[in-house]
């Protein structure tokens, strides 16, 4: 039974977003008996309604309020309102991943100690170590059904995996498998296993790949503790005269404003919504923003060194077919400064359908060069490149001096430019994806640059000092007590790794600690 | 402005007096029509002229030797629709392709029979606002046409199917 809660109610936890790290909040201390408020700002849509049709899922599911970009990376010029492919719906961006879950390294929560001062980088080490997180990750796996994982198979590779797994032999290659996904190999936790569709990206229409749609949400939900309310985008946290925050104001579907009271208030919008609504609810006592002492909200902006590769062969491949990211290779993950760039990549299975490919292949090319190539679509495999990308305080999302928002709220400006480190491991990675597919014998193989962000990070940073972040090692912001960060946008540093992993892992740990504190009444 | 399927009824004779047997597509009144007679698109905002120089833009912007001239028409027609709306897009679709006619001499655009010497014009007239409308409304407006992925061996839509777990999503053979 889903539970409703009075606007006035001011015991409940107000958590914003239902995604990773909302979602899964939201379920775990509805379990430890806390009420709890999620409000989402987009529809609730089943997973039966997601649609196999790329332009058309996009229109459902992504995130399209007015957004700008700004900076040197080639987003801004080819997509200067689409910084980022994210969702708006209830379960959020773990509605369109791809189910990558790959645990952080243990050098990469401490890339300041292992790589040293970098030029033109914000490098700091996390507060926590990867044996803090351990014990979190797995029960994260164990929740989330990942393969290999937890005596769960992996998932049986398809054309395009073959294709990888071929040419990482040719290569030398010794770590190449069908990734630790959390999309169900078998049937488990009531889901079914994958049917092998290929819309991954568009919605899992199974339910095979988790999602907190369908899993955290419902779960919670069944508690009597949670309530999520959809249609309600936050516009602003308010808080007393003693700097504690009390409550949020949303906007409802007609655009009519209400205000929840909350005794706690997490933070989970995704790392361009979270550090916006942060600046946007500057005060007389925070006119720089909430929790914002450091100046750091914003900052930091992490997108992933991210890129494709795409080999065209003599015969057919049909990448499109099976399971769009079960597939990896891990050997570049590692840190080795020998190949010019500190930190390490990913090298993972990508498709798109025709309609994206022809939108993402070359954004704004034309002519035989780029249709010859779609020609080949059929005989065609893909890969994605996912690094790790060098923090930067000028990478940032802000608030735009002017544009406003239906609400008359800023919108945000989202600045970023590669490091030179990000740049030389892209041509690392570019070069790699490349000699894997002439080794198999592709008559054809180019890199594609960049798609607008699905992996973004880092703007309310965890730090030790509060004159370096935003939040604690619990998520806690420094500044108040009651404001908790609960997404990807905690992440002091990006790692090699697809995030979502971390962030569910960082979200059932945030929830003990504030149950605990709760139950101490610190907070 | 609507895409007409049935024959538009010109005789093979009219068609033969207006030299249109072959490639090129043929004006009439206000209709672009295609010289088998399969198909004809009435322009309503632009000129029909206009609209055939548009569809042979489409082409030499994302040629595809095994597409028909009427998935290019279908993925135009839009201007047409847009420029009936907005007197201004009229005025940068006309004048774009007067543009066109002009850089290419006596002929026009359409009368140059070479895609290498159509592209080099297009080349010059890339970053203007006209071949930035066309161009990216057409990456979507074509490749979206579910009746063209057939030609690329894109299958689609496949929940209905049951996914491809029974239907070769792992039985590549060369390797």
């Amino acid at each position: 039974m889903a539970a409703p809660y009075q606007l006035n109610d001011d015991r409940v936890v107000v958590i914003i977003g239902s995604g990773a790290g909302g979602g899964t909040l939201g379920n775990e201390i509805a379990q430890k008996g806390i009420d709890v408020v999620i409000l989402e700002a987009g529809n609730r849509i089943e997973h039966e309604d997601f649609i196999n049709d790329e332009w058309e899922s996009f229109a459902q599911l992504a995130w399209l309020d007015h957004r700008t970009t700004g900076g040197g990376w080639r987003v801004h010029k080819d997509f200067p309102n689409l910084p980022a492919w994210i969702v708006k719906a209830v379960g959020g961006t773990t509605t369109h991943w791809a189910g990558a879950s790959l645990r952080f390294q243990e050098h990469e929560f401490q890339d300041l100690t292992h790589y040293g001062k970098i030029e033109g980088a914000n490098l700091l080490d996390w507060p926590i170590t990867l044996a803090d997180l351990e014990p979190f990750y797995a029960k994260a796996e164990d929740k989330m059904g990942v393969t290999r994982t937890n005596g769960i198979a992996g998932l049986p590779g398809n054309n395009n995996f073959k294709v990888l797994k071929a040419g990482a032999d040719k290569l030398g290659y010794t770590e190449c498998h069908t990734g630790r996904m959390a999309i169900n190999s078998a049937d488990r936790d009531d889901r079914l296993g994958c049917q092998q569709t290929g819309f991954c990206f568009q919605g899992c229409k199974w339910g095979a790949k988790w999602s907190t749609l369908y899993t955290e949400i419902p779960k919670g939900e069944a508690t009597g503790k949670l309530e999520v309310r959809p249609n309600s985008h936050v516009v602003k946290i308010v808080h007393d005269k003693t700097g504690k925050v009390t409550g949020v104001v949303y906007a409802d579907k007609d655009g009519k404003l209400h205000e929840q009271k909350a005794r706690i208030v997490a933070v989970a919008g995704n790392s361009i919504e979270s550090p916006r609504l942060l600046l946007n609810s500057h005060s007389s006592m925070f006119p720089d923003g909430l929790a914002n002492s450091s100046g750091q909200v914003g900052k930091n902006y992490m997108r992933h060194t991210t890129g494709s590769v795409y080999g065209v062969f003599e015969k057919p491949v049909h990448m499109y077919r099976g399971t769009t990211m079960a597939g990896i290779i891990r050997d570049e993950a590692k840190h080795d400064p020998s190949r010019g760039f500190v930190g390490g990549y990913e090298l993972e299975t990508l498709s798109l359908g025709l309609p994206f490919m022809a939108a993402f292949l070359d954004p704004g090319g034309w002519g035989r060069s780029f249709s010859s190539a779609l020609d080949s679509y059929s005989h065609m495999a893909g890969m994605w490149i996912v690094g790790e990308d060098m923090p930067q305080e000028q990478n940032a999302v802000k608030l735009h001096g002017e544009l406003k928002d239906q609400y008359g709220m800023p919108i945000p400006d989202v600045w970023f430019t590669d490091h030179p480190n990000d740049e030389a491991m892209r041509n690392h990675a570019y070069k790699q994806g490349i000699a894997l597919y002439e080794a198999v014998g592709a008559t054809r193989a180019f890199p594609t640059p960049p798609y607008p962000s699905t992996h973004n990070l880092g703007t309310n940073r965890m730090s030790a000092k509060a004159s370096d972040g935003v939040v604690n090692k619990w998520g806690q912001t420094h500044d108040i007590k009651n404001l908790f960060v609960s997404d990807g946008s905690q992440f002091t540093t990006g790692g090699a790794e697809n995030p979502t992993l971390t962030i569910v892992s960082l979200a059932i740990r945030q929830a003990d600690h504030i149950a605990k504190e709760m139950a101490a009444g610190t907070i | 402005m609507t895409i007409i399927y049935q024959s538009r009824g010109l005789s093979r004779r009219e068609l033969l007096r207006r030299g249109a047997i072959g490639a090129a597509l043929i004006i009439s009144g206000k209709a672009v029509i295609s010289p088998d007679n399969a198909w004809g698109l009435e322009s309503t905002a632009l000129k029909p002229d206009t609209m055939a120089t548009l569809i042979l833009m489409a082409r030499d912007t994302y040629p595809h030797d095994q597409l028909a001239d009427r998935y290019y028409a279908i993925a135009i027609k839009g201007h047409d629709a847009k420029a009936g709306k907005d007197a201004s897009y009229r005025t940068l679709l006309e004048d774009g392709v007067a543009d066109l006619d002009k850089r290419a001499g006596s002929g026009g655009y359409r009368g140059l029979k070479w895609e290498d010497d159509r592209v080099t014009i297009l080349r010059d007239v890339e970053k203007s606002a006209f071949f930035q409308a066309i161009r990216s409304d057409l990456v979507v407006s074509l490749y979206n046409q579910k009746e063209i992925w057939p030609a690329f061996g894109y299958e689609g839509e496949s929940y209905s199917k049951g996914g491809y777990i029974e239907r070769g999503f792992d039985d590549i053979e060369w390797l």
